[in-house]
């Protein structure tokens, strides 16, 4: 087996309201995947979950294979997942530059040093440079990240998510308000940033969703009720039935 | 400190990094020029202790915003890193006096820092798992069980009298002596510099850009592999390092401690100065507690309310420039490099003196009624700028109203122009 994420029984519930009923998913290593489902269905506290920002009620989560199950957000990163938000979330007083290179630090092993100097460490810089040219924010690198334009935001909320080398990426709804050649745009970058790495999105835009994944799951008020290849998701009578809003188990 | 305009090209980045470091070398070597001179060149005799009072308060300042501006931590209890680190120093500076102990002079500082970080360790382990409220809250209640226990713990703080100590007591290092204030002026002008220097440095490693990381969004920091709770508890622990150093300065200078010098007070001085200088800027506490410990030394002189006035210039300070003194003249520099300043002469002028009659109006209402809350009734006169003014007519109340009510009207009318000829100064491009 070969899974970069495994859910095995995984439930939610905030006080008495259920949120996520019994969840098992694989999600396989060097897969684009796609995670849709109408809104209120779960899927951003699915992404919560699996990144440790709450812990889970039931079931345990694997990542590749370690189960990572109530692990901080900061472990399971160091264990080589990293996500996006969905409501862009940087460091809006940094420097676009800085903003990324912080995002690498870590996986360089810099840790908690109070003995060497940040500037000195030519690894970093280049790491960050290079990220900022996939992003296209070369000419952006000095300004504070809080003024940067929506998309350009976005991108880099992006950049912050895989700059570290993680080798498992979550994006939650990554073109969320971004016009159509915005979102071409983020496809590509995208497409490109995760290439030989596996990687798991949320997105209600359905034309990204068909170019970019290999595997969709589909969640439905806090359960998988498909998880297949594109083309069997677009024929498949329950999904259309859950998206339609009409219950899809009566 | 601002960042200089990055250089899109590999060679162009070195050698923009070389530039930058011969500028920063050279800046600290004219820094340390500048504070060696500073007493040759000011003779009065009461400077010195002035300078002295400054240099503590600038190393004091510098670490409590650590917290502040870099690691965006408000605390109300900062004071009590500079007191139990300076409680410490004291001591030993005892038994170094005592010959239990070797210890120069020169090397106190150094163990009220160790004390200092001692107690931050222990204090940031609990106190720093969330920022905000919570942090600030603790940080009140540590400052309250401070002053709890030096009334339960006599022999450390020595209940009501403090601790004394006496340097001239403690072995010599190389020979140097420090009875005079002068003497002892060089020893915190080292340690001040030494200080700023390993907080700026400190600024500039992989967990001092984090910590402002943390400050900006502590969520993000633990989605890109950090703990937030470790960054700020290892900001936290420098910051009282520093602080004790500070507080090991104070035992050196004044030889005495006491409980009031950990106190709520002594933590909102520092909150005061360094929120004055520019919490922003890593320079801006220097300059709060120079004008802070200047204003203080010197308008204590001439009236009793002067901590009524430093309150005022706070409140000043964070409704209308909110970015402190050093943001002020940061935002001056691109009209200095455009050589506009001229053009801002007349208008900035006319405000100052707009500020200036009514600040008189204020300040003579305020003193008027200090005097006839404070004074026997058998006495009601004041010298108030070279006037004497009895405040129990009616005459003088109503001048000074007068006065108060054109200095605002005229702010009112200067203000907008000055703010507008800024904007017009400092826009980019060739203004005509």
């Amino acid at each position: 087996m070969s899974a970069a994420i495994e859910l095995e029984g995984v439930h939610k519930h905030f006080g008495v309201t259920p949120i996520i009923r019994g969840v098992d998913l694989a999600i396989e290593v060097g897969t684009r995947q796609a995670l849709i489902g109408p809104n209120g269905a779960g899927k951003s506290t699915l992404f919560n979950l699996i990144t440790g920002k709450y812990p889970v009620s039931r079931g345990r989560i694997r990542l590749k294979g370690e189960d990572v199950t109530g692990r901080r957000p900061n472990e399971i990163n160091r264990r080589g997942l990293s996500r996006s938000f969905q409501v862009t979330n940087i460091f809006p007083r940094l420097s676009v530059f800085e903003n990324v290179r912080c995002a690498v630090l870590w996986s360089m092993g810099y840790g908690y040093a109070f003995w060497r100097f940040v500037d000195r460490s030519r690894e970093a810089r280049e790491r960050t440079e290079t990220v900022l040219e996939q992003l296209n924010l070369t000419a952006r690198r000095d300004v504070p990240a809080g003024v940067l334009s929506y998309a350009e935001q976005r991108a880099l909320e992006i950049g912050i998510t895989i700059a570290g080398g993680a080798d498992v990426i979550l994006l939650d709804e990554p073109t969320s308000g971004m016009s159509r050649s915005e979102t071409e745009q983020v496809v590509q970058l995208i497409r490109q940033v995760t290439a030989g790495r596996t990687l798991l999105m949320v997105e209600h835009d359905m034309s990204v969703v068909f170019d970019l994944a290999d595997r969709i799951a589909v969640l439905v008020y806090g359960q998988v009720i498909a998880h297949d290849t594109p083309e069997r998701i677009r024929a498949s009578a329950a999904v259309q039935e859950a998206y339609l809003g009409v219950p899809a188990h009566a | 400190m601002s960042t200089p305009a990055g250089a899109t090209t590999r060679p162009l980045a070195v050698a923009g990094a070389r530039a930058r470091w011969l500028r920063g070398s050279g800046v600290w070597l004219l820094a340390a020029l500048v504070v060696a001179l500073l007493p040759v060149v000011i003779r009065t005799p009461v400077a010195v202790p002035v300078m002295n009072q400054m240099g503590i308060a600038i190393v004091f300042a510098l670490s409590y915003n650590m917290l502040l501006g870099q690691g965006g931590m408000l605390s109300f209890g900062h004071a009590v890193y500079v007191g139990l680190g300076g409680f410490i120093a004291a001591h030993a500076l005892n038994h170094a006096g005592q010959g239990t102990l070797w210890l120069p002079l020169p090397l106190v500082p150094l163990v009220g820092g160790l004390g200092g970080l001692l107690f931050a360790a222990l204090f940031g382990s609990f106190s720093t798992g969330r920022s905000g409220t919570v942090f600030a809250m603790i940080s009140l209640g540590i400052a309250e069980l401070m002053a709890a226990s030096s009334l339960i713990f006599n022999e450390f703080f020595g209940g009501e009298e403090g601790i004394t100590a006496n340097r001239t007591k403690a072995p010599l290092l190389l020979g140097l002596e420090f009875t005079t204030d002068r003497q002892v002026y060089y020893l915190i002008a080292f340690w001040a510099l030494v200080t700023t220097a390993l907080m700026y440095a400190f600024s500039r490693t992989p967990v001092g850009r984090m910590a402002n990381a943390v400050r900006d969004n502590p969520e993000r920091a633990e989605f890109v592999g950090y703990s937030a709770r470790w960054v700020r508890y290892v900001t936290f622990c420098a910051s009282g390092f520093f602080a004790g150093i500070g507080g090991g300065l104070f035992a050196a200078n004044y030889e005495i401690l006491t409980a009031e010098n950990m106190g709520l007070n002594a933590s909102g001085s520092v909150l005061l100065m360094t929120y004055i200088g520019g919490i922003g800027y890593f320079l801006g506490p220097v300059l709060g507690a120079i004008v802070f410990t200047f204003l203080q030394s010197m308008l204590s002189d001439y009236t009793d309310v002067w901590l009524l006035y430093l309150g005022i210039v706070f409140l000043a300070t964070v409704l209308f420039v909110p970015m402190g003194l050093t943001g002020i003249v940061v935002m001056h520099g691109a009209v200095w490099r455009a050589r506009r300043l001229g053009r801002l002469v007349l208008p900035y002028t006319a405000t100052a003196l707009a500020l200036a009659v009514a600040a008189l109006g204020v300040v003579g209402l305020v003193e008027m009624i200090h005097v006839l809350v404070s004074a026997p009734v058998s006495r009601g006169t004041r010298w108030l700028f070279w006037v004497l003014v009895n405040v129990r007519t009616v005459t003088p109340w109503v001048a000074f109203a007068a006065i108060a009510i054109a200095g605002v009207l005229a702010l009112r009318w200067t203000m907008p122009r000055a703010g507008a000829a800024f904007a017009e100064a400092s826009r980019p491009g060739d203004a005509r």
